[in-house]
């Protein structure tokens, strides 16, 4: 089904059942949904994605080919959120479906890792003591080694 | 040869512009580096730690010492935070 960056909310509830319905003949479908988290201390305010437009679609649809060669899938859809987005609203998803669930778990696992350190999103925090760019971590440049 | 050079996040913040067209001969994203450094208090800021940067020419990943030629948009930004 592709891939779709836009500033809009989507339902994850209606994305996957669309998904599932499109993909006749899979026997394992993986979802996954990323939300904006609250701080420990609950004074997040918004969480604003920048992005670049010119890079970000063909950076997903790479990867996703990328995803959809190295494993059996029958179909893969990523849908990312960028501007501004309350706490417990949805960032982002990835759906895959493939014969059996090791490809389906393995692929959306892949898709995840490459998200989040190389497709050009950039996450700021808006806190009631101001706003602050999150930092990418070690652990997230680490998570792209396994593939 | 004129450049697009496009900063985001906190690039775009420090040096204060989101893009600007740029006359350069620099052969390599190093050298325009070197360039953007001299053009003010910001500019070395922004670029005082490259390893805290990432680059992209004409959308793709790539590293400081790719060359430009025949580049038409360089963009730098800090390490993604996407998913």
């Amino acid at each position: 089904m592709g891939v779709r960056v836009e500033p809009g909310p989507f339902d994850f509830g209606a994305e996957c059942a669309a998904f599932a319905k499109q993909c006749r003949g899979a026997g394992a479908i993986v979802t996954f949904c990323g939300l904006v988290r609250d701080l420990p201390d609950a004074t997040l305010i918004a969480l604003e994605i920048e992005h670049y437009p010119a890079m970000t679609g063909p950076a997903i649809d790479a990867m996703r080919d990328s995803a959809m060669r190295r494993w059996s899938l029958s179909d893969a859809l990523i849908v990312h959120r960028f501007g501004k987005m309350p706490v417990g609203a949805a960032i982002m998803m990835v759906a895959t479906a493939a014969p059996h669930r090791a490809d389906a778990f393995a692929a959306a696992e892949f898709l995840m890792d490459y998200l989040k350190s190389r497709a050009p999103f950039w996450k700021k925090e808006i806190t009631t003591e101001g706003a602050r760019w999150v930092t990418a971590t070690q652990a997230d440049e680490d998570a792209l080694r396994r593939w | 040869m004129p450049l697009e050079v496009v900063y985001f996040a906190w690039v775009r913040e420090r040096i204060g512009l989101p893009r600007e067209t740029l006359e350069t001969r620099a052969p390599t994203v190093a050298d325009l580096v070197a360039e953007l450094r001299k053009r003010g208090e910001r500019y070395a800021l922004a670029f005082s730690d490259l390893s805290a940067l990432r680059v992209a020419v004409d959308q793709t990943l790539a590293d400081f010492d790719a060359p430009l030629s025949g580049a038409q948009e360089v963009a730098f930004f800090p390490p993604m935070t996407g998913g």
